[in-house]
């Protein structure tokens, strides 16, 4: 059986999202050069360099890939909960193991690499809710359903958060949303989510009034349609219909006020200032917005086909923090221009389709669960480092998959990938 | 909740992640191709452009001595954004010890470098200039102590210096440019120099040359990186042009030691080419004196001095010619045939009515006596005759047709106007009165020969300058025309000849009347050794200003004549006593090469007829 599969293997993986999955390895490592090269580097290939250890990394990925394609992907999915519980305790012991890097307590000293635990963490959550919720016995019917997946996504992330003090890794683990509105949450759950994002920021832009006004005037609308269909619905559906849009906008007019309160007079002054300079309400090159106002005129700066491999000088003069790490895509925007940074996304979203079509085509609940808690990772990662980079989105540090340097975050995205395709390798082999 | 229809939900979350990549798309396309300001901001964070300055054009004298050249000097430049970093506030105390100065004139500078009224171009990426003209050894401190101060940085500049302590007046300065500077030629930023007063500023285009850039790339902490793309954008300076002047160094410097305390100036001018070989105005200074740190309160001290040693007095200073002026009388009324070499008036000597004579000698005189022994009423008659030759006629109009005549033809010598195709950049008009100006004094018919008689005798209204005085007595050695008086020796200012009104023929009498003066007459204590045959008028001018200013002009030799020399000594007493040997041992040592009357030399150079006169 095993030789069986091993001769498969390479037949049935996805070659498509392993092409995509080299492409951006390699674009990525040229970024890390362009984004840490200095002049007087002698060898882009020397470990001393970033070039030269995040190709070793590279190795390190491909390795495990190749790994992870050669187990049986039963002892993937049997091992799902002891991984789960083995991450648990790594996550609660690693500050008393950690050193203290820039005030988080989230890497482990292993001899000439330091890990970050909370990268793979995710992968070992991503499989225990996938265990979980494809059991024989499990149904998606109410609620009351999600509590236990809840759990196994909020421990590690309280974990994350309070322990390791790391927001933006556990921030993550909302991305597994995505998976449990394809799974049959309802979809009423990401419409708040939006809501409430969007009425946030209108209120503190606009003010609470204006706030007010707009969803006075949705509901004004969605009451009407309501009246223009009356032909259609019952007069007891649209009783209801209408009684659920007035208690939603009564709501969100609590809420734009509470928002507005909350800013004003339960916020710290420094995250008030870094919420104001996000909204565009405050102009402070200096301070909060130091880092988005020099990213955003690093990309600006490369027009629309850039200034060229290795030409980048804002990112090579170091006036972009993190540019190897969280703000590689400045170095994309700035050496590749309008041209390259659009190819990129253009790349990142052919995979995130990609993968949700390998997702529906599985046969089995584990492996169909999976795929999407991967795919909402990569579009979640995505949209917050993106957006922050554009500065469209808060800083909050996270990685862009593949593309920024450094060990942990590209071996915990492989792995991702790679039990992924290893599940959808043998599809057909898991008949249920 | 669950039903068959969830799989359609993938195309729900295909589509958020669609738009979130289409957002983000459009995001990247009004950063990257409709806002075209990063790339410039950009470029103002991480690359610095140095300014590559040229070394300013040497000047050389007519013998091709080397008269002004560069000297380095450092200036501290400051980026202002730097300075501060966000571990580091900006060392003063360092920066202050190293400068020699205290904390409160660092506060005072650097606010005033941020004042935008004071410091129009400023920018807190750009280096200011925090102080400049500084020596190596001012900035040596600076320079160890540079590494911990981010944002400061020293400039190589050139500046002026001298092999001579002399001609400053002509050589003029340089200084920074004013915001005047800079809006009227973008070529010039704040900080830069530019000649500021004669051959300088005249032809500062020429002795500038073109700046070079250096495009460097900087890091966040202000350190420099290295060149930007390999200096594919820089820009290498191109050295000024080198000037030769028209003057004879020597020459200057002799007619500078004889002015010695005293007011007044001397010219020198080739009559054949119009070239000025010495201009020389006292009081004077060292030029070394308005360069470097000290160019400021030397400048204030020069010009706050009541002798007004800035006025350039050879070009600038205007004074009445007195009997130099005869010159042009006698010229001018021969042209208009009021005279011939042969017409006789008396002169019935120090007693005569209204124009008298100032000492006795034979009467009636011929045109040759009359300049010999500079006869005022012979000039006065025949000034009179001049302009009622055709009587006063109905409404004085006659009269006044040939005073214009009158005018018309002294202005062709070069007066009452200035030299507009010269390269002189200081120069006065001098005066010669038009018919409108008597008119409005005295009324159409209210004025006549009489009225205006003091001009005969050059102690009327009419007023020249120094230059103008030179340029006359070339006119004579050239015998009816010059050529514009110019400083650099260049062969198109040569073509500037201009022909006097007067007919060449009238000119011999009138050379030899000059030379007689030098032989029989007011100069024959300053005839030339080596038996030169040479050519003077004296003049001795009545002025409100105390003593008479004394005044020659001439040239020499009579024949063939090389050297033409205007002298105004003020209030120094007899045209003769002063002036003559001034211009006379000018003559002898451009002449000779050497100056043999040095009992002569040495008393005219020691004599100090003005105490107010400093030495600078």
């Amino acid at each position: 059986m095993s030789t069986r599969n091993s001769n498969n293997i390479f037949r049935q993986v996805d070659w498509l999202t392993i092409g995509l999955f080299l492409v951006l390895v390699m674009f990525g490592w040229m970024n890390v050069l362009g984004a840490s090269y200095s002049f007087d580097q002698t060898s882009y290939f020397s470990f001393d360099y970033r070039s030269g250890k995040q190709l070793v990394w590279i190795m390190g990925a491909l390795l495990m890939g190749f790994v992870i394609l050669m187990l049986d992907w039963r002892v993937i999915e049997m091992s799902s909960y002891v991984l789960y519980g083995g991450m648990l305790l790594l996550l609660i012991a690693t500050p008393f193991l950690a050193h203290d890097i820039k005030g988080s307590m989230s890497w482990i000293d292993l001899g000439p690499v330091r890990l970050q635990p909370a990268e793979f963490a995710k992968i070992t959550t991503a499989l225990a809710l996938s265990k979980f919720m494809s059991g024989y016995d499990y149904k998606l019917r109410s609620w009351h359903d999600l509590l236990i997946p809840f759990i196994i996504m909020g421990v590690p992330m309280v974990i994350i958060m309070v322990m390791q003090k790391e927001t933006g890794s556990a921030l993550i683990f909302v991305s597994f949303f995505l998976m449990f509105y394809r799974m049959g949450m309802t979809g009423i759950v990401l419409l708040i989510g939006a809501a409430a994002v969007v009425l946030f920021v209108l209120s503190l832009v606009a003010g609470a009034w204006t706030a007010v006004a707009v969803v006075g005037a949705c509901a004004a609308i969605a009451i009407a349609f309501l009246f223009y269909r009356k032909w259609k619905d019952s007069r007891k559906w649209r009783l209801s219909q209408l009684f659920i849009v007035i208690g939603f906008a009564i709501v969100s007019s609590v809420y734009c006020y509470a928002c507005h309160f909350a800013f004003e007079k339960i916020l710290q002054p420094h995250q008030r200032t870094r919420i104001e300079v996000l909204l565009g309400l405050k102009d402070d090159p200096q301070g909060a917005g130091y880092n988005v106002m020099q990213s955003k005129i690093a990309i600006g700066s490369g027009g629309v086909l850039g200034k060229g491999f290795l030409n980048g000088t804002q990112t090579k003069m170091n006036f972009v923090p993190e540019q190897a790490t969280d703000f590689i895509f400045c170095t994309v925007g700035e050496e590749w221009g309008f041209a390259g940074s659009t190819m990129l996304l253009i790349l990142y979203l052919s995979l995130i389709l990609r993968l949700l079509s390998i997702a529906e085509r599985q046969k089995d609940q584990f492996s169909l669960i999976f795929c999407y808690c991967v795919a909402g990772i990569f579009l979640f990662h995505l949209t917050i480092n993106v957006g922050m980079v554009l500065g469209l989105v808060p800083v909050i540090g996270i990685p862009l998959p593949f593309l920024s340097y450094g060990g942990s975050s590209l071996w915990g995205f492989s792995i991702l990938l790679f039990i992924l395709l290893r599940l959808d390798a043998s599809r057909f082999e898991k008949m249920r | 909740m669950i039903n068959n229809d969830l799989y359609k939900r993938q195309y729900v979350i295909a589509a958020i992640a669609i738009l979130i990549v289409a957002i983000y798309i459009v995001r990247l396309f009004a950063l990257q191709v409709v806002d075209k300001s990063a790339r410039e901001r950009a470029e103002n964070i991480a690359l610095v452009h140095q300014t590559i300055y040229p070394p300013r054009g040497l000047i050389y004298d007519r013998n091709g001595e080397l008269l002004v050249y560069n000297q380095p000097i450092y200036e501290v430049l400051m980026v202002v954004h730097d300075m501060n970093t966000k571990e580091h506030s900006f060392d003063t105390l360092t920066f202050c010890q190293a400068m020699q100065i205290d904390r409160q004139a660092f506060e005072h500078r650097m606010a005033e470098i941020r004042d935008r009224s004071k410091n129009k171009g400023y920018s807190q990426y750009r280096p200011q200039i925090y102080m400049t003209q500084l020596n190596s050894s001012d900035v040596a401190p600076l320079q160890e102590a540079l590494y911990k101060l981010p944002g400061v940085s020293i400039r190589k500049r050139t500046l002026r210096d001298y092999t001579y302590a002399s001609a400053a007046q002509v050589l003029g300065s340089i200084g920074e440019v004013n915001q005047r500077d800079i809006d009227r030629d973008d070529y010039y930023q704040s900080g830069d120099y530019s000649g500021r007063d004669g051959i300088e500023r005249t032809y500062e285009k020429v002795l500038r040359g073109q700046k070079g850039v250096e495009i460097l790339m900087r890091d966040n902490r202000g350190c420099i990186q290295g060149s930007y793309k390999n200096g594919e954008n820089d820009r290498l300076p191109v050295a000024g042009e080198n000037i030769t002047l028209t003057l004879d160094i020597q020459l200057q410097m002799l007619a500078e030691q004889l002015l010695q305390g005293k007011i007044g100036s001397a010219v020198a001018i080739e009559p054949s080419t119009g070239e000025i070989l010495a201009l020389a105005s006292n009081p004077t200074w060292n030029p070394a004196l308005l360069i470097g740190r000290q160019r400021s309160s030397n400048y204030n001290a020069l010009l706050n001095d009541p002798t007004k040693p800035l006025m350039n007095r050879a070009t600038q200073a205007q004074y009445s010619p007195g009997s130099t002026f005869k010159i042009i009388q006698s010229l001018v009324c021969l042209q208009e045939g009021a005279i011939t070499p042969n017409t006789l008036y008396p002169c019935s000597g120090p007693g005569s009515t209204p124009i008298k004579c100032t000492h006795h000698h034979g009467s009636p005189v011929h045109l040759l006596n009359a300049i010999e022994q500079s006869c005022n009423p012979y000039f006065w008659q025949a000034f009179r005759d001049m302009l009622e030759k055709n009587g006063y006629g109905k409404n004085n109009e006659n009269f006044r047709k040939r005073y214009q005549l009158w005018v018309d033809d002294v202005q062709t010598f070069g007066l009452g106007q200035r030299f507009a195709d010269s390269d002189l950049s200081e120069q006065s008009s001098g005066s010669i009165p038009t018919v409108a100006q008597y008119d409005k004094t005295y009324g159409k018919t209210g004025w006549r020969a009489l009225t205006i008689r003091s001009n005969s005798i050059g102690q009327g209204e009419v007023l020249v300058t120094p230059l103008q005085l030179a340029n006359v007595a070339a006119t004579v050695a050239n015998g009816g025309y010059y050529i514009t008086p110019h400083l650099q020796k260049c062969d198109s200012l040569l073509e500037h000849v201009h022909h006097t009104a007067v007919d060449d023929k009238y000119f011999p009498v009138v050379r030899a009347g000059m030379g007689r003066v030098m032989t029989n007459g007011t100069g024959r204590h300053y005839a030339l050794p080596d038996s030169i045959k040479s050519a003077g008028k004296t003049g001795t001018v009545q002025n409100r200003n105390g003593r008479d200013h004394a005044i020659f002009i001439g040239f020499a030799p009579l024949d063939n004549p090389k050297i033409a020399v205007a002298v105004v000594v003020e209030n120094a007493g007899f045209g003769a006593t002063w002036a003559a040997p001034v211009a006379s041992l000018m003559m002898e040592q451009y002449l000779t090469d050497t100056i043999r009357r040095t009992d002569l030399f040495n008393r005219i150079s020691t004599s100090v007829l003005n105490s107010n006169v400093k030495h600078y």
